[in-house]
């Protein structure tokens, strides 16, 4: 097994475990803190891949704006330091069923993709890979339409957030 | 000769090839103790930093400063270590007793992080990535998280609510900072701290003073010192996020605030005054490291000159100074430099018509703020919007109810 397979291995036990922590553990700031780690552990399987960019990414907008946002809006919420009250309720059954269902689907349809067993392609060395992501993005041949489309998305939400915040 | 940084590096390796081990595991092994040799200078560095700071303090304050420990006080510090290292940590009844001792650890590493991309001579780089810039601001948001986890593991009203100030105003602050951030990027065309810094054949605080101006302010909010020190207002709750900390633990956030600032004066050389550029600084870096060093304390002196010289703010001031002020100006001036500087780039003018422009468009931005501030603001000095009229003291008490 060589250093790289030893560290993989180690980044995702780090991520699953983590994740688990986030659905079982009781207290919800605890639950908030294993979901930074999962986070975190995603970041570093991009590094692992020589995705710098995506890696980077994962941190500022999952670990720095939306983990923070959602551990914020927990310690506003009643009680946040008691580990009261059950973890379930009545439809506990039906959300594992379909957890189970989503899951399987995306096994299957995962191990029918031409990806899984494929060796990284190489890097092109002579190109920085964020200039061709740039470009990649802005392309008319590419991505600039998804690209365009998901900036006015995030735009009406930030309007739709001010007319809530609006004072009548 | 004039690179001995890379000389001892390249000696320590041969020495180590020279016991027999392999390639990879000395690459590996040169990697750790570099980065213990990084982290522990940048932790001494901090020794002095403390002096130098109550030297500032004292002799702004028309003080003398620490002067009984050695000469000059030089040994303050350590006596004040000594001391730190000899308390108890203790933890409090109620605490989150994991959360609340790793805090402070993370606290300390999102400021020491930051120093593994920072150039400090031509050839004298922990890690040179391709994505440096926006490796600092995720770095920077590690030490957000390290707060929250302090403020509410302590299990303490003042703290909990000094960890809401900080994330409030660390959260608002980014968004400037990281727009100002752009500004390098966009005039360097790279991402790497390292190209930056070779980019700037004229320092970038000439090409972009405003954007130079936002980031001190801005990264003075991050680091939450005075005029931005709500988050450990001592007259308002105690000491904010870090109240229930004692012994080394409070230690490791005083000194990590101490390294964030000296960051920032890193930051400030680095991406706005040409980093170890210098004359004679790419034959012999070992001079490059010290106008690094120059740079550097010339932002952090600043940056103490502030903190002693203003009152703190009040938070509705704050939190309208950053989305009424800075964050309209910075998106102006981010777009005014992208179509000036691609103007001028196919238009291929001279470099110092280029530096001139660039010059003049920062200029006009700023004037023009400070016109429209002059005629919107309605609050500015000296003409004070007067809420409620001023009540008279001596009338009966009915007559001035209405």
């Amino acid at each position: 097994m060589s250093g790289l397979e030893i560290i993989f291995l180690v980044v995702a036990a780090v991520t699953l475990s983590a994740a688990f922590m986030v659905v079982t553990t009781p207290n919800l700031v605890h639950g908030a803190l294993w979901l930074v780690l999962t986070l975190f552990g995603v970041a570093a399987t991009f590094v692992l891949l020589n995705a710098a960019f995506l890696a980077v990414v994962q941190v500022v907008v999952y670990i720095g704006a939306i983990a923070i946002l959602m551990i914020f809006a927990i310690m506003l919420t009643r009680k946040v330091m008691q580990d009261s009250g059950p973890q379930t309720n009545a439809n506990w059954i039906v959300a594992a069923l379909l957890g189970l269902v989503l899951f399987v689907g995306i096994a299957q349809l995962l191990r029918k993709s031409s990806a899984v067993g494929m060796m990284m392609p190489a890097m092109d060395g002579a190109a920085d890979p964020v200039v061709q992501l740039g470009e990649v993005l802005v392309s008319p041949n590419a991505y600039v339409l998804p690209f365009e489309v998901a900036s006015v998305l995030l735009l009406a939400a930030m309007i739709g957030a001010i007319v809530v915040a609006w004072k009548k | 000769m004039g690179d001995p940084i890379n000389l001892i590096s390249q000696w320590f390796n041969d020495l180590l090839l020279g016991w027999g081990l392999g390639e990879k595991l000395v690459a590996v092994l040169s990697l750790f103790v570099g980065a213990a040799i990084l982290v522990t200078a940048s932790l001494l560095t901090v020794v002095v930093l403390i002096w130098v700071e109550r030297k500032i303090a004292g002799r702004l304050q028309d003080r003398i400063g620490p002067n009984r420990a050695g000469p000059f006080g030089l040994l303050q510090p350590i006596a004040d270590i000594i001391k730190i290292f000899t308390k108890e940590i203790t933890t409090p009844d109620g605490a989150d007793k994991v959360a609340f001792n790793i805090a402070p650890v993370l606290a300390m590493a999102s400021v020491l992080l930051i120093w593994a991309v920072i150039p400090m001579a031509a050839t004298v780089v922990g890690s040179d990535i391709n994505v440096g810039v926006l490796y600092i601001v995720a770095v920077g948001s590690l030490g957000i998280v390290a707060i929250l986890m302090a403020g509410w593991s302590s299990n303490n009203k003042f703290a909990l609510l000094g960890a809401f100030r900080a994330v409030a105003q660390m959260v608002s602050y980014e968004v400037p900072m990281v727009l100002t951030l752009l500004i390098p990027v966009l005039l360097a065309r790279s991402m790497g701290i390292n190209d930056i810094v070779q980019a700037q054949s004229t320092w970038f605080i000439v090409i972009a003073p405003l954007a130079g101006l936002i980031f001190l302010i801005t990264s003075m909010a991050e680091v939450g010192r005075a005029p931005f020190d709500l988050i450990e207002a001592e007259s308002e709750i105690v000491a904010g996020f870090h109240v229930e900390y004692s012994g080394m633990a409070f230690g490791m956030f005083y000194v990590s605030e101490f390294l964030h600032v000296w960051t920032i004066g890193a930051l400030i050389a680095t991406l706005f005054l040409g980093g170890w550029r210098g004359p004679g600084a790419e034959t012999w870096p070992i001079l490059g490291l010290f106008y690094f060093y120059i740079k550097t304390f010339v932002g952090y002196f600043l940056i103490t000159w502030i903190r002693l010289s203003l009152p703190r703010v009040r938070i509705d001031q704050l939190l309208s100074f950053n989305w009424k002020f800075l964050t309209p100006l910075t998106l102006v001036i981010l777009v005014v430099t992208a179509i000036v500087d691609k103007a001028l780039s196919m238009a291929g003018a001279a470099r110092w018509l280029y530096v001139l422009v660039m010059l003049a468009a920062n200029v006009l931005v700023g004037w023009g703020t400070m016109l429209v501030l002059k005629t919107v603001e309605p609050n500015r000095p000296g003409r004070v919007r007067q809420e409620f009229p001023p009540r008279p003291v001596a009338v009966a008490p009915e007559a001035a109810d209405n």
